[in-house]
């Protein structure tokens, strides 16, 4: 009876860990960037970077777009977008939102106070946990959202010249 | 052209497959000791055929054949030669081929070297491994075919993923296959022992030299990858408890144990059904390590391949494997009752084995945990480094104590003695560390630990070696592998505790001072090569007291198929200390930015993973020697 129940555990635990890994797989094309756009943006909470406060999706309606930006200062690429982000800075219909990617605080403020700091508000993420609600695997990764928090692309990797011009002219059409 | 032959040639091993199976039935029946000698010319031929298959990917990567789809995705007429053909395993359809051909190779290889055992244990392993190989064959015909063909014919690839275009990652794939792969040969082998009721010492001698084997590749593969990673990925590190990296470790832990518990089954006659569990677990870990990276179930810095497909169906043949031994093991699984004598070698191989299976488990649920989360309260999370960290590094000290004790006990029963010996090798390890703290800096309360407990197994390793170089009585593998570990460990630690990183900018002809060095900016120069343009950045460094003079060539390289800037980090590495550095440009400035790391022991991390290995490799030869 004992060596039953045994055995019937050890299956019952087996089909178990198969049947998650076979859900995971269906899942999985959640984090598929292209079933990302269109979507909303709800449930926002990252901690200010420097304030004893939340960012939430108040904070992301002040201007008609905002561009969301993962980074960290120990990642190579990051340095490579970083002018693109310094250019947008000045468009007046964009709102740059800075979340900093499991870092170090310090690191980080040298690391903008080298290259330059092109965001209007700042997020830390320190732990890696609330980037990966919006779907973030690998910095850089950029998202831009307009005032209803509809996701209207998504830039996996440094933006390039190319992203940087479809931004600019996606918000310079107001 | 190619394609069709590649094909004709996959159909046919599955046909041989087949009939190496019904013949392999057949002779079961006949009552005689001596294998037919059609299965082994039907072995030869699907081992012949399987690397022809093989050689005809290469060639049509060689020849840049753009009409097949993995050409096309993974190669370039202006690629240089030698990644042309690491190219065609470097993807996941190639690599799949690998998979097979080790698959193939093995079994005919196992089927030649056991002679001297029974027949039907034999004739068991090969169908088994048929059935793996048919699988796979399978898999790879109808999923994830590399003679996929694609029309019209593109002029041009796509281009190999640059960051693959390393030495050490064209080897890195090979070297780690044999030994996952390799771990399938002692699979069939346990399957087949408990279907024929061969077990025992003899069993443990017919597949020792297979683990021993396999577990001296993963080894060396695992070394390979986190080579690779050092010097391509430029995040200045060996280990970053990727889930693509802790696949690799965890069959890696498994045939740890088995090493050494099989060392019991074959002294003692012992263990035997500890020794199957762990036998099916390697293989089984193997394929779901080939699940969590080839399905893209996981999302990883460095998973390439993302494909729900594929994971159904490795998910698919995972779940036959493991119900199918779980079966036959619940069948023939019978309790013995060993008395075991709480200081013995036995006990001790047994306590290794527990640390092993903490270990498993500790990097596995790391791995999956995520997974989990995400399937059963749709919570995002990701494991990292510090939950490794925290839970494996204060079980390490404990293990190196036992590894340094427990070789020194006698088998089945040994009496309390050399407590004396042990105090002293204790002391002297707390001095020598006290004097790296003194000398040195202060590190951490676990950092101490860690450095204590390395010495002491290093030293304790050192004193059976000089008894060994006295009297050649003891197993001088087991101390080369347990001597090198101690060192692995204590320049892991000591690298942890001494590294230092700096971060600036720089213009060409500036100089930097900081912590007794100085870093000059000299030159920048523009290089075309074959597939890619370079900047590269020239760097020197001296020391304060100025007898140190270095230079360094970073680069910054610009790929045009795909287009891709990657950042070639240059390291002088020295026995003792590697100097990195890292440049990046600043758009529109004249600066660029440098990231200088110092890194000790680097050089000296990789010979002693290396020795470990050694160690593996060295006794395959002396149980060589015994067996005839």
């Amino acid at each position: 009876m004992q060596k039953k129940i045994i055995k019937i555990t050890i299956l019952l635990f087996i089909v178990f860990f198969l049947v998650v890994f076979f859900i995971g797989l269906n899942k999985n094309s959640n984090y598929d960037t292209k079933n990302l756009t269109g979507q909303k943006l709800t449930n926002i909470s990252l901690n200010h970077f420097s304030a004893n406060k939340l960012i939430s999706e108040k904070d992301l309606k002040e201007k008609n777009f905002t561009l969301i930006n993962f980074w960290a200062s120990w990642c190579t690429p990051c340095r490579d977008e970083h002018p693109y982000l310094l250019r947008l800075k000045g468009e007046k219909n964009l709102k740059l939102l800075g979340v900093n990617f499991k870092d170090n605080k310090k690191n980080a403020l040298n690391f903008l106070n080298d290259l330059g700091n092109p965001y209007d508000d700042m997020a830390s993420d320190e732990l890696g946990k609330q980037s990966v609600n919006f779907g973030i695997y690998g910095i850089p990764e950029s998202i831009l959202v307009n005032q209803e928090l509809i996701i209207i692309k998504k830039f996996i990797g440094p933006l390039s010249k190319k992203d940087f011009n479809y931004i600019k002219k996606k918000v310079g059409q107001l | 052209m190619l394609s069709n032959f590649g094909n004709i040639i996959l159909f046919t091993n599955i046909f041989l497959g087949l009939l190496i199976i019904v013949y392999s039935f057949r002779s079961l029946r006949i009552k005689n000791y001596v294998i037919n000698k059609d299965i082994y010319q039907l072995c030869l031929l699907q081992s012949t055929f399987i690397i022809v298959s093989f050689f005809i990917l290469i060639t049509a990567f060689i020849i840049s054949d753009f009409s097949l789809v993995s050409v096309y995705q993974n190669s370039h007429t202006l690629k240089p030669l030698f990644y042309k053909i690491s190219g065609s395993w470097g993807n996941h359809e190639g690599s799949l081929l690998l998979w097979v051909i080790i698959l193939t190779i093995f079994s005919f290889l196992f089927l030649l070297l056991n002679k001297d055992h029974p027949k039907n244990y034999r004739i068991y392993t090969l169908i088994t491994q048929n059935i793996l190989i048919i699988g796979f064959l399978f898999f790879i015909l109808f999923n994830s075919n590399p003679f996929s063909v694609i029309s019209p014919i593109p002029k041009e690839g796509l281009g190999l993923n640059p960051i693959l275009q390393d030495p050490a990652l064209a080897i890195h794939p090979p070297l780690l296959y044999v030994g996952f792969v390799g771990s399938s040969i002692y699979f069939s082998a346990a399957i087949a022992s408990m279907l024929t009721n061969y077990t025992g010492k003899l069993f443990a001698k017919s597949i020792k030299n297979w683990v021993l084997i396999s577990w001296f590749f993963q080894t060396v593969g695992i070394l390979a990858g986190s080579i690779w990673a050092y010097y391509e990925l430029g995040w200045g590190g060996f280990w970053f408890w990727d889930p693509v990296e802790n696949a690799s470790l965890l069959p890696w832990f498994v045939m740890t144990a088995l090493l050494h518990s099989l060392i019991v089954l074959e002294k003692r006659d012992m263990f035997y059904f500890w020794v199957i569990i762990l036998c099916i677990l390697t293989f089984i870990l193997s394929v779901t390590g080939t699940f969590l990276v080839r399905s893209g179930i996981l999302n990883s810095v460095h998973s390439f391949a993302n494909d729900p497909s594929r994971g159904v169906y490795i998910l698919i043949f995972l779940s036959l494997l493991i119900f199918t031994s779980v079966f036959i093991l619940f069948r023939k699984f019978k309790t013995y009752n060993y008395n075991l004598n709480v200081n013995s070698k036995e006990t001790f191989i047994l306590v290794n084995n527990w640390f092993m299976i903490f270990y498993l488990i500790t990097v596995l649920l790391g791995t999956v945990y995520p997974i989990f989360t995400e399937v059963l309260t749709n919570n995002k999370v990701s494991v990292g480094p510090p939950f490794y960290n925290t839970v494996i590094i204060p079980i390490v000290v404990l293990f190196l104590f036992f590894m340094s004790v427990g070789p020194k006990v006698k088998w089945i029963k040994d009496k309390y003695r050399n407590y004396n010996n042990l105090l002293r090798i204790l002391l002297l390890s707390i001095l020598i560390n006290l004097f790296i703290l003194y000398f040195f800096k202060s590190y951490s309360l676990i950092s101490n630990f860690i450095i204590i407990s390395s010495i002491f197994l290093i030293i304790s390793s050192a004193i059976d070696l000089y008894k060994y170089s006295k009297n050649k009585n003891d197993d001088a593998s087991r101390i080369v592998s347990h001597i090198s570990f101690g060192f692995l460990v204590l320049f892991i630690g000591l690298n942890y505790n001494f590294s230092y990183e700096k971060d600036f900018n720089l213009k060409i002809g500036e100089k930097k001072f900081f912590n007794n060095y100085s870093l000059e900016f000299k030159d920048l120069q523009l290089k075309d090569f074959q597939n890619y343009k370079s900047i590269i950045g020239e760097f020197k460094i001296n020391n304060a007291k100025g007898n140190l003079e270095n230079f360094l060539y970073p680069e910054i390289r610009i790929y045009e198929n795909p287009s891709t800037l990657t950042y070639e980090a240059s390291i002088r590495t020295g026995l003792f200390k590697d100097y990195y550095i890292t440049m990046s440009n600043i758009d529109r400035s004249d600066y660029y930015n440098i990231k200088f790391q110092k890194k000790p022991f680097m050089m000296l991390i990789w010979v002693s993973v290396i020795f470990v290995s050694l160690g593996g490799f060295m006794r395959v030869f002396k149980s060589a020697k015994k067996n005839y």
